[in-house]
């Protein structure tokens, strides 16, 4: 048996649910008019530039896309334009700063980033090299290689000392803490995650005074002065890892017979194995770039340092602070700023490289779905 | 394998709040016994006090006797460990490790407690226990696949599986219906009533036509009010809890007068 359903008749009078609509591509017309209207409007009063056209055309945009909506579609319509416009704006200014930050720094450091500059120290640079340089009587010479290698050293230990400690705290937190113990352990965590750097920095330095005398400077006291930076970040990241592991994936482990440590080391930790190594990563990329801690506990030197145990060891940081602030030649000091420039440039390198390394663990290590 | 439980005057704790009380019941081996009851009223804590799964909760603690073939669970020195290897658990929401394939899932309880097994054997325990669970022609193809792609119903027979894997002498069943469609609960329907051939069972059900079909005796549970304990009001063989029962409240339950 079938039954006709017959059409709906097209009504006659405009539907209720219908109201007033601009078309689709007004606000894009308004956007490029506003441009216009800002470039404009920014040369008439007294002379065209970039800040007062991005403002001016913002606020036509602004005015115009809000009005329009209001007359032709209705309040609520204006109201959500206004919103978007504001949202949009906000946007735009907060990704200001850091798009200049990485034009500057790419800009200014890409004169002297070279293979040379990676694989050279700053062993016998002197000032006379960098004016004889300047003058075309001969190459640029100088590189970062011993702070690479420092840096690379200090963060290695410092992660080697940080994601042990950190992790089994927060599997303390997570799986055992109970009451006033577990408290002020997330307490003295939280107040650790708000540690000045350079109190990191002195605390670590006044522990190596202590213990082999004082003014021992080596990249190992840079490394335990970052884990006390590192160690609050890793336990935060992982115990939040750690905490949305279902409950049920415990209980089916502890049903199965299977002991609580077991049930932590083979199913919660690998659940949120993801989490916890892109987590880890994070913290190396916040304390990599750390400069104070480095500078009053592993110190400055020129030339190359493969023993973090004993002497002082350049790292990046420190290397850009030493050849911004201290220039090799005090007369000609542009080939110091430009290494400096370069040294910024290899540090966000090395950050960006870390953040693709976190996603890429992330996605490696994340638990299949698939069919 | 399967054993009988005899429970003695059992009362249950969350911290100082009695959540249920003066339980005595006996179940049989080879059996399917039910649990059932209005929300609240103390089945599903009960029946992890049953393989001392209510310790993972802060504060639960019980007082009376659990016996599994005469042997006190609650005696002292019994690692609760132990225990759970004897009796196991499948819950209301299926719970495939999500780090694991299909495999390595029902293998979990040899594999997470590091027994070493040859291939062979391996292969037996994931071909017994997928077959048993009714999994085996659904998923024998792929094997290697992570467990969480299965659907809800296929996931809850892996669960089964997994539990049968380590031979458990009794199988407790929270609830193990009630986040799937009717088709896979009659599936599940039909393995209960295959797995009583070697298994003790004892599930925990809202749907009182379930606990009709599948079970051999039925429990009810009730509660007089909020923040009161929860008790066993009535034990019997499930045709007569659902024909004639010998407890007023028990037939206005079971006749959908309450709860």
């Amino acid at each position: 048996m079938s039954v006709a359903t017959k059409p709906p008749a097209t009504p006659a009078a405009p539907s209720s649910l219908a109201h007033n609509q601009l078309p689709r591509y007004t606000t894009q017309v308004v956007l490029v008019l506003s441009i216009a209207a800002g470039a404009g409007l920014s040369a008439l009063f007294g002379g065209f530039s970039p800040v007062s056209f991005a403002v001016l055309s913002v606020l036509v945009f602004g005015v115009v896309n809000t009005t329009l909506a209001g007359i032709v579609e209705g309040r609520r319509k204006a109201v959500d334009k206004l919103v978007t416009t504001f949202v949009y704006t906000a946007f735009g200014i907060a990704l200001v700063p850091l798009i200049s930050v990485i034009w500057s720094v790419l800009d200014n450091g890409a004169e002297r980033f070279s293979i040379d500059f990676l694989t050279t120290s700053m062993r016998n640079v002197t000032g006379l090299n960098d004016q004889q340089a300047l003058e075309g009587a001969a190459p640029f010479i100088g590189g970062a290689y011993h702070a690479i290698l420092g840096t690379f050293l200090i963060t290695g230990l410092a992660t080697i000392i940080s994601v042990p400690i950190g992790l089994l705290t927060s599997i303390y937190l997570v799986e055992y803490g109970r009451g006033r113990l577990a408290r002020s352990i997330t307490f003295f965590v939280d107040v650790m995650t708000g540690i000045p750097s350079i109190v990191a920095g002195l605390f670590a330095a006044a522990l190596f005074a202590v213990l082999f005398g004082v003014g021992t400077r080596n990249g190992f006291a840079g490394a335990v002065a970052l884990s006390v930076l590192m160690i609050p970040v890793v336990v935060r990241s992982s115990e939040e890892m750690l905490r949305i592991v279902p409950n049920e994936l415990r209980e089916a482990a502890y049903a199965l017979g299977v002991p609580k440590w077991r049930t932590i080391v083979r199913v919660v930790v690998p659940t949120a194995i993801s989490g916890i190594a892109s987590g880890v990563t994070l913290a190396i990329a916040r304390v990599v770039g750390e400069t104070a801690p480095l500078i009053v506990t592993a110190g400055f030197t020129s030339s190359i340092n493969s023993d973090p145990f004993s002497d002082w060891m350049m790292s990046l940081p420190a290397y850009v602070y030493s050849q911004a602030m201290r220039p090799l030649s005090g007369s000609s000091p542009e080939p110091s700023f430009d290494r400096a420039w370069a040294a910024a440039l290899t540090l966000i390198l090395i950050v960006m490289l870390l953040n693709l390394v976190a996603r890429l663990i992330a996605r490696l290590f994340a638990p299949k779905t698939g069919r | 394998m399967s054993k009988r439980i005899d429970v003695g005057d059992l009362n249950v704790y969350y911290g100082s709040f009695l959540a249920v009380e003066g339980v005595s019941m006996a179940i049989e081996a080879r059996s399917v016994t039910a649990f059932i009851g209005p929300s609240g009223c103390g089945k599903s804590t009960f029946i992890r006090t049953l393989n001392r799964m209510h310790e993972v909760i802060p504060g639960a603690r019980v007082e009376g006797k659990v016996m599994l073939d005469g042997e006190d669970l609650y005696g002292a020195n019994v690692d609760p460990v132990t225990v759970r290897r004897q009796v196991g658990m499948v819950f209301q929401r299926p719970n495939p490790f999500p780090t694991m394939s299909i495999r390595d899932n029902v293998l979990a309880g040899m594999k997470l407690n590091s027994n070493r097994l040859r291939k062979s054997e391996a292969d037996d325990i994931v071909e017994r226990s997928l077959k048993g669970a009714n999994l085996w022609n659904e998923v024998k193809d792929r094997l290697d696949k992570p467990g969480s792609g299965l659907s809800g119903g296929q996931q809850q027979r892996l669960c089964i599986a997994r539990a049968i894997a380590v031979q458990p002498e009794v199988l407790l069943m929270d609830e193990p219906c009630s986040a799937l469609d009717p088709i896979s609960t009659l599936a599940i329907e039909d393995l209960i009533g295959e797995l009583k051939q070697n298994y003790t069972i004892v599930i925990v059900t809202h749907n009182m036509q379930q606990a009709a079909r599948v079970s051999d005796r039925t429990a009810f549970f009730n509660i007089a009010g909020t923040g009161k304990p929860g008790k066993l009001i009535e034990m019997d063989d499930t045709t007569k809890i659902f024909t004639n029962p010998s407890v007023k409240a028990t037939e206005d339950y079971v006749s959908g007068r309450f709860g």
